[in-house]
């Protein structure tokens, strides 16, 4: 079975369907793939209130904002194919495909590849013990799954997913101990972290997990102060009754497609490691592969959107389905709300690592 | 249990279809639609299978398909993850001893 379609998506989150959807709009004809058995990414986990202004869909809570994609999507005659994992793409450029143990391809003039990011680990005396799990993975359980995989937590690392998850695991009836974070500073926003204080959860900056015991699955935790070097200072250890540890300690973006592309690549830290350049457009070093969200650079649920939004319009551009003009000024736009969100203290080092990978990206 | 029923913002658990699923024998009540891995974490099972060389346990790591930690074996097939494997009326889940047994292995 082979299919073809002007552009195809690699994921269904936040920045795929949002650039499956500009696509549509300008009358591209689109298919989604994605391995999971339903869309939306990570968007369907975020209970939380989004930020940023009116254009960011601030004060909307992530599922919603999914239900409003999808059905934008749908309406739009999008082809949202699920339980589709891509495993490669072949000169054509062609989309290899699985889906339920049948395996089939489909060409296609653009491709976007919007396949997200995966939790680090973090390894210590214990950590793969039961109980030990990725904040995320708490998050998926308990907002998706309606269930606590644990009564009494503790956190390692104060990121926004660490603080958001707090949050959510003490909404869920969760009992969290502790934040731990190695750094001087606490990661994530202010408002996050105030949220957490005012529930009575103690963050420690400057602290660590040593280990975590216990038979079959995790019942303590024993953390430590560090010194300037970053070693646990002795006599500072201390054991905490907790059944369950959650790692939030960064994501890694999920690039394997474009490694075996032989795409151009770049080590950025502040985004999450090696990520694929890309022009100001999304487009990568490969003509007509582009990328957008977390796998372009570890951010957040609302610039994985604007990304999404700019690849699709720029694909539809470069397809002849929008003259440059009216591209150009549609794309202008997006520019301007990704600079928005890529401000302040938190954003600005976003905003100079990605102009890093742009510059990169421009020298094809 | 630890079944969240009631939530400050998702509200209060959705009624569905209960469904029956063996784990290791005994019978376990799911809900239609979730995945293996969060019907046995909502009876408290944490060990869902034990390593090949050390017999340590596994369990729920990353409840996204990507990390393997989750492997049982799901009606007679080892090496399943259940964290994305949705449950089905009278499956057969078993605690994985290492890398596990086809059915018909001999
Ligand atoms: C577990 C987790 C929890 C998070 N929680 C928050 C949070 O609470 N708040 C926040 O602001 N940010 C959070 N983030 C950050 C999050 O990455 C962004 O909010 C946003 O979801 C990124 O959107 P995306 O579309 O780039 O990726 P995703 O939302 O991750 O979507 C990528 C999709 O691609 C699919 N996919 C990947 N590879 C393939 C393939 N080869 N074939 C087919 N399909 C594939 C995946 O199944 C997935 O559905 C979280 C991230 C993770 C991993
Ligand atoms: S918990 Fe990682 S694959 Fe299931």
């Amino acid at each position: 079975m082979a299919k073809e379609v002007d552009i195809a998506v690699v994921g269904a989150g936040p920045a795929g369907l949002m650039a499956a959807i500009e696509g549509a709009r300008a009358g591209a004809k689109v298919l989604v793939v994605d391995e999971n058995s339903s869309p939306g990414g990570q968007l369907f986990k975020q209970i939380h209130k989004f930020f940023g202004s009116r254009e960011h869909r601030a004060g909307i809570r992530g599922f919603s904002i999914g239900e409003e994609l999808l059905d934008e999507a749908q309406k739009l005659g999008v082809e949202i194919s699920l339980d589709t994992i891509c495993w490669g793409i072949f000169p054509g450029p062609e989309l290899a495909l699985l889906r339920n143990d049948t395996d089939f391809t489909c060409r296609a003039e653009r491709i976007i590849i919007a396949t997200g990011a995966s939790e680090n680990a973090l390894a210590f005396p214990g950590w793969t013990l039961p109980g030990v799990m990725g904040a995320g993975a708490a998050q998926t359980m308990i907002n998706v799954h309606r269930v606590l995989p644990g009564q009494k937590v503790l956190m390692v690392g104060s990121g926004n997913v660490g603080l958001i998850v707090t949050y959510q695991l003490l909404q869920a009836g969760a009992r969290v101990a502790m934040i731990v974070e190695a750094m001087l500073e606490i990661g994530g926003y202010g408002v996050h972290a105030g949220k957490i204080r005012r529930a009575g959860v103690p963050i420690r900056t400057r602290h660590t997990i040593i280990s975590c015991q216990g038979e079959n699955s995790v019942t303590s935790a024993t953390i430590g102060r560090l010194d300037e070097k970053g070693q646990v200072i002795s006599g500072s250890e201390e054991t905490l009754d907790v059944d369950m540890v959650c790692l939030a300690v960064g994501l890694t973006p999920m690039a394997e497609l474009l490694f075996t592309l032989k795409a151009d690549f770049k080590y950025v830290p502040a985004l999450g490691g090696q990520l694929p350049c890309h022009d100001e457009d999304m487009e990568t070093s490969i003509e007509g592969i582009y990328v957008a969200g977390d796998v372009a650079g570890v951010e957040e649920a609302s610039t994985a959107m604007e990304e999404g939004c700019l690849a699709g319009l720029a694909c539809a551009e470069s397809l002849g389905l929008l003259d440059s003009l009216q591209a150009g000024a549609e794309k202008q736009k997006v520019k301007k709300r990704l600079q928005a969100l890529r401000s302040g203290p938190f954003g600005e080092h976003r905003q100079d690592a990605k102009e890093i990978l742009t510059r990169e990206g421009l020298i094809k | 249990m630890v079944r969240i029923k009631d939530h400050p913002i998702l509200g209060a658990l959705e009624e569905t279809q209960e469904i029956t699923i063996f784990v290791d024998g005994k019978p376990v009540l799911a809900r239609a639609g979730e995945p293996i891995a969060s019907a046995l974490a909502a009876q408290g099972i944490r060990v869902f299978r034990n390593t090949a060389n050390r017999k340590e346990p596994r369990g729920l790591f990353c409840a996204i398909g990507r990390c393997t930690d989750c492997m049982m074996t799901v009606n007679g097939i080892p090496n399943i993850r259940t964290c994305i494997t949705p449950v089905r009326e009278g499956m057969q889940v078993e605690t994985q001893d290492g890398l596990g047994r086809w059915l018909n292995d001999g």
